[in-house]
């Protein structure tokens, strides 16, 4: 025990001695909660939008003082003509334009139907959809509202509602993904890389041959990335519910277990990775491109796996990441139990011993 | 010193494959305690993977090696705990100051924090590291760096010491002291199991062996190899040797 000590000390000597590690350790997780959070978001927030009513009655004065009266719209101008709208899209600051159509509240009365037109700014594809959307939901609570007191109207209403993130807060969809990128990042890639580092320093044999036991060797390595690990889970989970307000629905000790679980998988795919390479380059090269670019673009975190053609979303299955989100947004956003996550978690359990067990064999093999 | 009847090292038909490739042919020799026993072959002579046999690393595919009374096969650990092993690589940590690499090294082979203190003063008088000491490694002449690495894997006072190539790449004033150093343990009765690539310094040897294509082709003194080959230095023999084979 105390040899393993001493082991674990040597350890973070070298991880606290080397700044690219440090900066990746701790400086990465806040840089991209921080990130993801403020900047890179598909919200939208005080939109700059004009609006050409043709009609003026009570029942476009509604509607607007609800748009205006959103935190997504601001409403910068109202124009007069049809004409003017593509010189006001030209200018660059308004994104949309409503357009009312003529005797609106007339039409609603005698057809039960009027038009409003949402032209949209698509340079930006993303927000015109947005902006669409969310307009849309404004004319539809608005209609609802309508229909509940006049209960004459007939037709097809459609109430949405958002379960677990009714405000569509993108923050909750990126805490998760970026927990996850860290906690591979930390644990598979820093520790493939320190496993190689000392293989091509011929300390590695150093150590084998000395009386601590190979399995001992790797745990030693791995043990300090444990705990850095945990430390980034933490910390990341606390931004999201301080600074974010990031919920946690679920139980915190399933969390904290799935999460230490998904940190040893994390791990042993690490170790297996340093089975497979002899270099630092390599090791950093494989886990970079066969583990980063994937978790990003396949666990589901950006990109959503249901969109995507058949063969991808086939191996997203194959990506741990993929689990570990599910589960995270599982416990945070809906705040289930075990039972609900047991798939996921065996597939987890499943990989790890796979990653372990592939391990072994290339270190037995190397030593035939 | 060399006390004949007490064999440290007892190899039987070693034998190594890997794949259709046979890098070491079934190899018999022994070697005595207090020896220095030199261990030559030209690159991909097959003396790296014998020795990795030797030292527990690697499991032979046939035969048997016997190291300090130990099995090399069924009882590595035991194997492990009474060797000390330096390779061609340096092998200490950079990052690390020279205390710290000499209290490291020493716990992983159970030393205590006393022992490892007291072991730690000798070692920076002997060596007159004095400030040095709180330097890290990385910032050593390469000379240091070998001789403080031979000093480390002496700590825990092994009955072997495995030397992989150990003076590879420094100067000729520096191969000397260490070769200094080689004979000090020698003297304290540590048997030195060594390869090398220069044949001047095989003569330092007690004993030579040669390998050649996996199989041992010469075992003598140097004296007596000299003799035999009808030459006046080891480097003529193993050139003689390898030209022979062909």
């Amino acid at each position: 025990m105390k040899r393993f000590l001493g082991f674990i000390k040597k350890e973070f000597y070298h991880i606290f001695r080397d700044k690219r590690s440090l900066f990746i350790l701790f400086g990465m997780p806040i840089a991209q909660i921080l990130l993801f959070g403020f900047a890179i978001t598909n919200e939208i927030n005080n939109v700059e939008i004009a609006i050409l009513d043709y009609s003026k009655d009570t029942e476009t004065q509604k509607i607007i003082q609800k748009i205006k009266a959103s935190p997504y719209f601001h409403v910068a101008n109202e124009i007069a003509i049809e004409k003017a709208i593509e010189s006001e899209f030209k200018k660059g600051k308004i994104k949309a334009v409503l357009l009312f159509e003529k005797d609106f509240a007339k039409k609603l009365q005698t057809e039960m139907k009027a038009t409003v037109q949402v032209i949209t700014d698509a340079t930006e594809p993303n927000i015109a959809n947005t902006i669409a959307n969310y307009t849309q939901s404004i004319f539809q609570n608005h209609q609802s509202q309508k229909s509940t007191v006049q209960k004459n109207t007939t037709g097809v209403v459609i109430q949405s509602r958002m379960l677990y993130n009714p405000e569509l807060k993108s923050v909750f969809n990126f805490v998760p993904g970026v927990m996850t990128v860290i906690l591979m990042l930390v644990s598979a890639m820093m520790t493939s890389i320190s496993i190689t580092r000392e293989k091509e320093l011929g300390t590695m044999e150093i150590l084998l041959v000395s009386p601590l036991k190979p399995f001992q060797v790797i745990l030693g390595k791995v043990f300090p990335y444990i705990f850095l690990s945990v430390i980034n889970a933490i910390v990341i989970v606390s931004m999201g519910y301080f600074i974010f307000g990031m919920p946690i629905q679920g139980s915190i000790l399933l969390l904290a277990v799935e999460s230490i679980l998904f940190i040893i998988t994390a791990l042993s795919l690490g170790i297996f990775i340093s089975t497979i390479s002899n270099s630092q380059q390599t090791a950093m090269m494989i886990s970079l491109m066969g583990l980063m670019l994937p978790v990003i673009i396949l666990s589901g975190f950006i990109f959503p796996i249901a969109s995507m053609p058949l063969p991808m979303q086939v191996i997203s299955n194959t990506i741990p990441a993929k689990w570990f989100i599910i589960i995270v947004k599982s416990i945070m956003l809906k705040g289930v139990g075990l039972e609900y996550i047991l798939k996921e978690t065996l597939i987890l359990v499943g990989m790890t011993i796979l990653f372990i067990g592939l391990s072994i064999k290339n270190y037995k093999t190397r030593l035939e | 010193m060399n006390n004949l009847s007490e064999k440290i090292i007892v190899v039987e038909n070693l034998t190594k494959q890997f794949g259709h490739f046979t890098a070491v042919k079934g190899i018999n020799f022994h070697v005595n305690k207090g020896e220095i026993f030199g261990f030559l072959g030209a690159n991909g002579a097959g003396k790296t993977t014998a020795m990795k046999m030797l030292i527990g690393i690697s499991n032979p595919t046939n035969g048997r090696a016997n190291v300090a009374g130990f099995d090399v096969h069924t009882q590595s650990e035991k194997v492990k705990q009474n060797i000390g092993y330096m390779s061609q690589k340096f092998s200490m940590y950079d990052d690390l100051t020279v205390k710290e690499n000499i209290t490291f090294f020493g716990g992983i082979y159970g030393l205590s924090r006393k022992q490892i203190n007291s072991k730690t003063e000798v070692l920076i008088q002997t060596l007159q590291l004095g400030d040095i000491a709180q330097k890290k490694v990385g910032d050593l002449p390469l000379g240091w760096k070998q001789k403080l690495a031979f000093s480390v894997a002496m700590l825990h006072e092994p009955k072997i010491v495995f030397l992989d190539e150990p003076t590879g790449g420094v100067d000729p004033i520096t191969r000397r002291q260490f070769w200094e150093m080689i004979y000090a343990e020698a003297h304290k009765g540590t048997t030195i199991f060594v390869t090398t690539h220069y044949m001047d310094e095989a003569e330092y040897c007690d004993r030579v062996s040669i390998m050649v294509d996996g199989v041992i082709e010469a075992l003598d003194t140097p004296k007596n190899l000299k003799n035999q080959f009808q030459v006046s230095t080891m480097n003529e023999v193993f050139l003689k040797l390898a030209r022979n084979i062909e």
